[in-house]
């Protein structure tokens, strides 16, 4: 099963860290994906850029409507995710806890629909 | 540049949209090369929240942040600017009962590319 | 140069690409009639080129295959997104018999498009921003992200103005057309203005990385050469040669350390010769029209200017003359201010006094910094040091401008201690 795991903090502590702080953090994420990628759990992972960069975008009876983001108004943020493999939700969640953003900030766990394209 | 779209909308209306309408997008931005990863979520009933302080991990059962729309899909895709990104987010089918989040990738990658 | 082929195929279309997806875009948008399916188009038909490009080959005219791949694939898109929404099945049909490849490839009918083009996005009926935005998107090919960073706005906020912009287009059909010789004077106006706004953001604004406040006058600059290819109105001609005598002071204007330096002050060995030389010619080139309006009569002065060896040896009674042309074609209470410094220069700095105070007097201007630091001016050099303070002081409190507050700061210092 592939689950994609979100990872929610408050952003607005980031550039209060000192550097050194920074590249500790940098570290430890390029270590946590190392090892994942080494036990074949790893997918795909990406940062996002801060949520003051969304912008929401519907389309209501052919109109294009845009508003400033991010969707969900919350003082933790989404601001990057992995997508991994894992035999089982509990196999997901221990990997998921091992990410260092679970330390300050919240993940989420979701199971991904195996669709099969043509 | 690359962004990440990501659909939220109220699953039940979400459902009103054809799965095939859906595919049949993402199959058209996949061969124009647009459509980098693109995966559609189980219900947010099926999600865990994980948290670890002091070294002790906690589960709470539910996504993140309890709303009537949740997240129910994404889109990675490649557009040369916001404006492209946009573009490609209003066309998402469910982007007409829900909404879909545009938000611009760090290219942390590429970045310590050009350092190393 | 990359010795492995697929690079080498890379380079050639990223090469065509800058150098043809403007003038691609815009005949698509004249053949599909619409913005946002045009740059669809666009975009599949580089991603087929760089899919087909390296099995056949570059094609010998890579414009028109560009455009009938981006027509075709248009159309082909709208036949699949119809399985889902019958209302584009006639669109589909439509745009698939009405338009053939035959009226791609001329020059000449290139030249219309890029400028049917560039007269929408200046459309008075969009708000000015949104003009300029549209503008640098469209016809230059900036980013987003780009005008964003340049315009010091949040990359949303803009994106949202270009889709609102877009939006009207398409709904209150503002037509994808050159304006008729009647219209085209007023409209050829409205896409001067964004030209010159975009220029003036990267010349006068201070705030920002320098870098990319030079590039959004380079960018003005290279639509103005453009314009000036497309349709070689006089008043086009007058302000490239504007754009390019300003510009050719770039260096001369601020210190290393980011001072601003007056005309009168500015080292001139570090004007752009090449710079000047060009916009004299065009402003020559422009006067010799006899149907030359404000923006080559600006030219003129600043050619006189550019051609001074020092501020004392400029011809004074010639910038006055000209000022004089300048009032009549399109008075402005601005004008008549740089006139009266012109005039200070020409007769002395009492006559000049005279004028302004007359301006002011008027109730114009006088929430305008630039009057009451030339008055300052002026009665700083006839000595009369308390008035030359009170109107530093005056213009201190009404710019916003970082550097042009040092300035008067430094000048108001000059003035002595007030006691």
């Amino acid at each position: 099963m592939r689950y994609l795991c979100l990872i929610y903090s408050d952003e607005s502590q980031w550039p209060k860290m000192p550097k050194a702080e920074q590249d500790k953090w940098m570290a430890e994420y390029g270590a946590f994906t190392e090892g994942i990628k080494q036990s074949g759990h790893y997918v795909g992972s990406e940062r996002l850029e801060a949520a003051s960069t969304a912008s929401v975008v519907r389309q209501r009876n052919g109109k294009v409507s845009i508003t400033d983001g991010p969707f969900v108004e919350t003082k933790e943020t989404l601001g990057g995710f992995f997508m991994i493999t894992a035999k089982d939700l509990d196999e997901a969640i221990q990997l998921a806890s091992k990410i260092p953003g679970a330390r300050h900030g919240s993940v989420e766990v979701r199971p991904v629909m195996e669709i099969r394209r043509p | 540049m690359k962004y990440l779209c990501l659909v939220y909308g109220d699953e039940h209306e979400l459902h009103s949209v054809p799965d095939r309408e859906c595919l049949a997008y993402d199959e058209a931005l996949r061969l124009g090369g647009r459509c980098l990863a693109s995966e559609a979520l189980e219900s947010s009933r099926t999600a865990a929240t994980v948290r670890m302080r002091n070294g002790k991990t906690s589960v709470t059962d539910g996504p993140f942040a309890e709303s009537k729309e949740q997240l129910a899909g994404f889109y990675l895709i490649e557009a040369r600017d916001l404006n492209e990104a946009i573009q490609v987010a209003s066309r998402i089918p469910p982007a007409r009962v829900g909404s879909v989040e545009v938000r611009p990738i760090r290219p942390i990658r590429e970045l310590a590319k050009q350092a190393g | 140069m990359s010795e492995d082929p697929a690079d080498r195929m890379r380079a050639t279309v990223e090469a065509v690409y800058r150098a043809e997806s403007r003038r691609v875009l815009a005949t698509l948008i004249r053949l599909l009639g619409d913005f946002d399916l045009a740059e669809e188009a666009l975009h599949d038909a580089f991603a087929t080129a760089v899919e087909r490009w390296p099995r056949d080959g570059v094609p010998a005219n890579p414009r028109g295959w560009l455009v009938s791949a981006g027509r075709f694939k248009a159309i082909d898109g709208l036949r699949r997104r119809a399985r889902f929404d019958a209302s584009l099945v006639q669109l589909a049909e439509r745009l698939d018999a009405e338009t053939g490849d035959g009226a791609v490839s001329d020059e000449e009918g290139v030249a219309d498009d890029q400028l049917r083009l560039i007269f929408t996005c200046c459309h008075p009926a969009l708000p000015p921003d949104a003009q300029i935005a549209l503008t640098l998107r469209e016809v230059c090919g900036l980013t987003t992200e780009e005008i964003a960073r340049a315009f010091l706005t949040q990359a949303p906020t803009l994106a949202q103005r270009v889709v609102r912009a877009k939006a009207k287009i398409r709904d209150a059909r503002i037509p994808y057309e050159v304006p008729t010789r009647a219209d085209l004077p007023g409209r050829l106006d409205a896409v001067l203005r964004v030209i010159y706004l975009v220029f003036n953001e990267g010349y006068s604004a201070s705030s920002g990385p320098s870098l990319t406040r030079h590039d959004v006058s380079g960018e003005a600059i290279r639509l103005g050469r453009l314009l000036v290819g497309l349709l070689p109105d006089p008043e086009a001609v007058g302000l490239l040669a504007l754009m390019l005598l300003h510009e050719s002071r770039r260096t001369a204007r601020s210190s290393t350390a980011g001072e601003l330096i007056l005309l009168d002050e500015q080292d001139r060995a570090l004007w752009n010769r090449e710079l000047v030389s060009e916009g004299a010619a065009l402003v020559e080139r422009a006067l010799l029209s006899r149907r030359f309006g404000p923006y080559a009569l600006q030219a003129a002065i600043a050619a006189v200017h550019a051609e001074a060896e020092s501020a004392a040896a400029t011809d004074w009674a010639q910038i006055v003359a000209l000022y004089d042309v300048l009032l009549r074609a399109d008075p402005s209470p601005v004008v008549e201010l740089n006139r009266a410094v012109a005039v200070a220069m020409r007769d002395g700095p009492e006559a000049g006094l005279t004028l302004i105070d007359a301006i002011l007097a008027r109730g114009d201007l006088t929430e305008y910094h630039l009057a009451h630091s030339a008055r300052a001016d002026l009665c700083r050099r006839l000595g009369r040091t308390a008035q030359a303070r009170a109107s530093y002081e005056r213009a201190l409190r009404l710019t916003r401008q970082e550097p042009e507050r040092r300035f008067l700061e430094r000048r108001l210092e000059s003035c002595g201690d007030p006691s």
